[in-house]
C-alpha cells in the first residue's frame, strides 16, 4: 500500500499551489466569458493590480444566486430588474453599470416565417402566428429573461407552444445555439456569443438594432456585510477599473473579426 | 502434551452424527471412509476451522497444531515468504523459514514464486509451513489425492519425518496403501458415524463391520 | 479556412491535461485507500445490516456525477457547512467531488474481487491462525493486481465524468478547467472539431493509463501465478 500512499501525499501536496496568488472570484454569464470578453480584459487588470480574477461562468441566475450564497466576491451578469432588487435587499453593494451589448434573434437564413428587419416584438408575434420552431434558454439566464420581457411586450404567451414549436433547452447559450442549429429554428442570442460561436450551420441574423434589444451589464460587490469573507479591496479594485478611464478603453478595444461587441458606459 | 483431544457427542448438521471419540498421543491415526463419509469435515472439526453443531470438542491443554490441506493455498509470493509468513502469524521468528524448507527438500527453490511450483511443490511448501511452526499435532487431509506416485512418496517421506520428530499425525485418506504405510491405527467412518477403530493391520485383514469390507474390496478390487 | 486552435498552441493544453490528471489520480488515491478496506470489510465481515450496505454500495456505483457535485457544493458553498474551508472552486472542492464519485466503485468492485478470492484464502488462512483485519490485509494484499481493475474503473469513471467538476470546480480557466469541462465548453461555443479533438487527447490519455496498468498486472501475474 506504501506506493499507493506516495502517489496520494505527492498529488495533494502539489495541489494548493494552486492557492498561493492574491485572486477573487467573479460569478459572471457565459456570454462574456465565451465571447472572450475576458481573456481580452483580466490579464490587463491583473498586470496592473497582481490580482487573478477567476471566472466562474453561469446563467445570469445562477451567477446571482451564487454571489447570494456568498460564494463570489463579484458579480458580473445582465439582468437589470433582478440586479437592483438583490441591491435593494441588501445582498449585492456598490452596482455600477460597465457596458452594453445588443441582443439579435437568429434563425433560417431564407427566414421562412418571414420575421426579418428592425422590430424585435413584430418578429415575436410573426414567429407566434407562423409556429416556427423557436429555442429558448429557459434558464433563468439574463438573456432568458431578457426573451421573456420582449414575449410579453408582444402579447404572446410561449409557454403556450411548449412541446410544439417553442421548445426550452434549460441550458446556456452556447448549447441553445446548437440546438437552434440543429433544429433549423430560431433563438435570441447576445451577439458577443453569436460571434464566436462556430456552429452555425444554416443560422444567420434575422432581427437587429431594435432599441429593445439593449442588454445592459452591470457589476456589484457581494455585500461583505452579509458575507464577511468577502474580499472587499480586490473586489472594489476590479469594479474600479472596469468603469475607469482604462477599463473602458480595454473593453471597447474587444472585437471579433474587427467587429468591437461591447460598449462601455459614458 | 496437548493431545489427548476428546470429542463428546460432537456433531456437524447430519454430515457428522453425534460421535464421541479421543485422539491419543503417539500412535498415527489414519481416519478412513468413502467420498462423503464426513472425513474432512471431521478434520476441520478437530483442527477447529469448523464449530461443532452439538456437543464439545477440547484439547487436553492449548497447544500447536497445524493442517495440510488436499489443495494448499499459496499466497502470491516466494516459496520463502509462504513460510515466513505462517511464522510471523503464529509469532515465530521468521528466519527460521529456511530451516524448514531445506527439510522439505525445497531449498534450491526458496525464491521461486509459490503459484508456479508444481502440485507436489506445492504439497511439500504446505509441509514446510507446518514443519516451521512443530505443531504438536498436523492434520492432513488427503494430502496426496491430485499427486502422482512419485510426488506422493515424497510427501509421505516428509510425514514419516513429523512422526519421527514427535509430531502426532492425524490423517484422511481413502488411499489403503498409504494407510499401510503411514498409519498405525484406523478410524473407519462411514455416513457421518464412526463404525471401527482398529488397528492398521486389523482393519485391512478382519474388517468387523459389511460396510468396512465393502470398503475395502472396492478400493482393492485386485485383492479378492 | 478555419484558424488553428490557440489552445494547442500555447501551454493552456497541458496546463489542463495536467490539472485533469491530478485531480483524477488524487481522488483515485483518496478513494482507494478507503475504498478498498471498506470492500475487503464487507467481503469479509459478517455483522448485521452488511447485505443491505452491500445492496446500497452497488446502487451508488451509479450515483449522477451532477448529484455529487450539487451535495458538494452545498457542502461547501460559504453558505454551506464547510464553507469556513473556502474550499469551493478550487481542485481539493474538485478531489472531494471525484472522490465520492468513485469511492462506491471501488469499494463494490473490491468487495466482490475479496469476496470471491477469501472463499479460496479463508480456511488456509484461519489454519494459519490469522484471523479478521490481518486475514482481510493478507487477501487485499496477495490479490492486489486483480483490485487494479477496481481502482481503473475508478480511474475512467473519475477522467471521463463533466457534472460534478464542472459545479464544484467552476470551469475557471487556468484554476478548476480540466479536459471535461473544456470539452463542454468549446461544445457550447460551437466549436465541434476542437471539442472532438480534446475528447480525442482524453481517450489518448486514459488509454495510455490503462495500458500502463494492464502491462503492470500481466507481469505481475506472470511472475508471482
Amino acid at each position: 500500500m506504501g506506493f499507493i500512499a506516495k502517489i496520494a501525499c505527492a498529488l495533494l501536496v502539489a495541489l494548493p499551489a494552486f492557492g498561493q496568488q492574491r485572486y477573487i472570484t467573479v460569478a459572471s454569464t457565459t456570454s462574456t466569458e465565451q465571447s472572450g470578453l475576458f481573456r481580452h480584459l483580466l490579464p490587463i487588470f491583473e498586470r496592473k493590480t497582481g490580482i487573478q480574477v477567476r471566472v466562474v461562468a453561469l446563467g445570469t441566475g445562477q451567477a446571482l444566486d451564487m454571489g447570494k450564497r456568498g460564494d463570489a466576491d463579484v458579480a458580473f451578469v445582465h439582468d437589470r430588474a433582478a440586479e437592483e432588487k438583490l441591491v435593494a435587499d441588501g445582498f449585492f453593494v456598490e452596482r455600477r453599470e460597465v457596458m452594453y451589448n445588443d441582443f439579435i434573434i437568429v434563425g433560417p437564413k431564407s427566414d421562412p416565417a418571414r420575421a426579418g428587419g428592425r422590430d424585435a416584438v413584430a418578429a415575436l408575434i410573426t414567429l407566434a402566428e407562423t409556429k416556427m420552431p423557436f429555442v429558448s434558454r429557459g434558464d433563468k439566464s439574463g438573456t432568458h429573461a431578457a426573451e421573456l420581457r420582449l414575449w410579453k411586450e408582444a402579447g404572446v404567451d410561449p409557454a403556450q407552444g411548449r412541446g410544439a414549436w417553442y421548445r426550452e433547452t434549460g441550458s446556456g447559450m452556447g448549447p441553445t445555439l446548437n440546438t437552434a442549429s440543429g433544429m433549423n429554428a430560431y433563438a435570441l442570442t447576445d451577439r458577443g456569443t453569436w460571434l464566436s460561436f462556430k456552429n452555425r450551420g444554416e443560422l444567420g441574423i434575422v432581427v437587429q438594432g431594435d432599441k429593445r434589444l439593449f442588454n445592459q451589464y452591470g457589476v456589484m460587490l457581494v455585500s461583505p456585510a452579509k458575507h464577511r469573507h468577502v474580499k472587499k479591496a480586490e473586489g472594489m479594485a476590479l469594479i474600479n477599473w472596469l468603469t475607469s478611464a482604462e477599463g473602458r478603453r480595454a473593453i471597447a478595444g474587444f472585437k471579433i473579426d474587427g467587429e468591437q461587441l461591447f460598449f462601455p458606459e459614458e | 502434551m496437548m493431545l489427548p483431544l476428546e470429542l463428546r457427542a460432537a456433531s456437524f448438521r447430519d454430515i457428522i452424527k453425534p460421535l464421541s471419540l479421543q485422539i491419543e498421543a503417539g500412535p498415527s491415526t489414519i481416519i478412513l471412509g468413502a467420498n462423503g463419509a464426513g472425513k474432512s469435515v471431521l478434520m476441520r472439526l478437530m483442527h477447529g476451522l469448523l464449530a461443532p453443531s452439538s456437543g464439545t470438542i477440547a484439547w487436553r491443554r492449548p497447544g500447536r497444531h497445524a493442517m495440510v490441506f488436499q489443495r494448499p493455498v499459496m499466497l502470491r509470493c516466494s516459496a520463502l515468504a509462504n513460510v515466513a509468513y505462517a511464522l510471523r502469524v503464529a509469532g515465530e521468528d521468521e528466519t527460521l523459514a529456511m530451516g524448514a524448507l531445506k527439510e522439505v527438500g525445497l531449498a534450491q527453490l526458496a525464491d521461486r514464486p509459490a503459484r508456479v511450483l508444481s502440485g507436489g511443490e506445492q504439497q511439500r511448501l504446505a509441509l514446510a509451513r507446518a514443519w516451521a511452526l512443530h505443531p504438536e499435532v498436523l492434520f492432513l487431509d488427503e494430502p496426496t489425492a491430485n499427486l502422482d506416485p512419485s510426488a506422493t512418496r515424497e510427501i509421505e517421506t516428509i510425514i514419516r519425518a513429523f512422526d519421527a520428530a514427535g509430531t502426532k499425525i492425524v490423517m484422511a485418506t481413502h488411499n489403503l496403501g498409504q494407510a499401510r504405510r503411514l498409519g498405525d491405527e484406523v478410524i473407519y467412518l462411514h455416513q457421518g458415524r464412526v463404525l471401527e477403530r482398529a488397528s492398521v493391520d486389523q482393519f485391512l485383514s478382519r474388517p468387523a463391520s459389511a460396510e468396512a469390507a465393502a470398503f475395502i474390496k472396492g478400493e482393492l478390487p485386485w485383492v479378492s | 479556412m478555419q484558424e488553428f486552435p490557440e489552445i494547442l498552441l500555447d501551454g493552456r493544453l497541458w496546463q489542463i491535461v495536467l490539472l485533469s490528471l491530478q485531480v483524477s489520480l488524487s481522488a483515485v488515491a483518496l478513494a482507494t485507500c478507503a475504498g478498498l478496506p471498506l470492500g475487503a470489510a464487507l467481503a469479509v465481515g459478517r455483522f448485521r445490516g452488511r447485505d443491505s450496505l452491500i445492496v446500497v454500495l452497488n446502487a451508488l456505483m451509479g450515483l449522477p456525477p451532477v448529484v455529487v457535485g450539487l451535495f458538494v457544493y452545498m457542502a461547501l458553498s460559504r453558505a454551506g457547512p464547510l464553507g469556513a474551508f473556502g474550499l469551493l472552486f478550487t481542485p481539493g472542492a474538485m478531489v472531494i467531488a471525484q472522490t465520492i464519485l468513485i469511492l462506491p466503485i471501488i469499494a463494490a468492485l473490491s468487495r466482490q474481487a475479496v469476496e470471491d478470492a477469501w472463499r479460496e484464502y479463508d480456511e488456509q488462512l484461519r489454519s494459519l491462525g490469522a484471523h479478521g483485519l490481518r486475514a482481510a490485509l493478507t487477501v487485499l494484499w496477495d490479490i492486489r493486481f486483480s483490485l487494479l481493475t477496481s481502482v481503473l474503473a475508478g480511474l475512467g469513471r473519475a477522467s471521463a465524468e463533466v457534472g460534478a467538476v464542472m459545479i464544484v470546480g467552476g470551469n475557471i480557466e487556468g484554476v478548476t478547467r480540466v479536459m471535461t469541462t473544456a470539452i463542454a465548453l468549446e461544445t457550447s461555443k460551437g466549436d465541434l472539431p476542437l471539442a472532438l479533438g480534446l475528447g480525442l487527447v482524453l481517450m489518448t490519455i486514459v488509454l495510455v493509463l490503462n495500458a500502463a496498468a494492464y502491462l503492470v498486472k500481466e507481469a505481475a501475474q506472470r511472475r508471482y501465478g
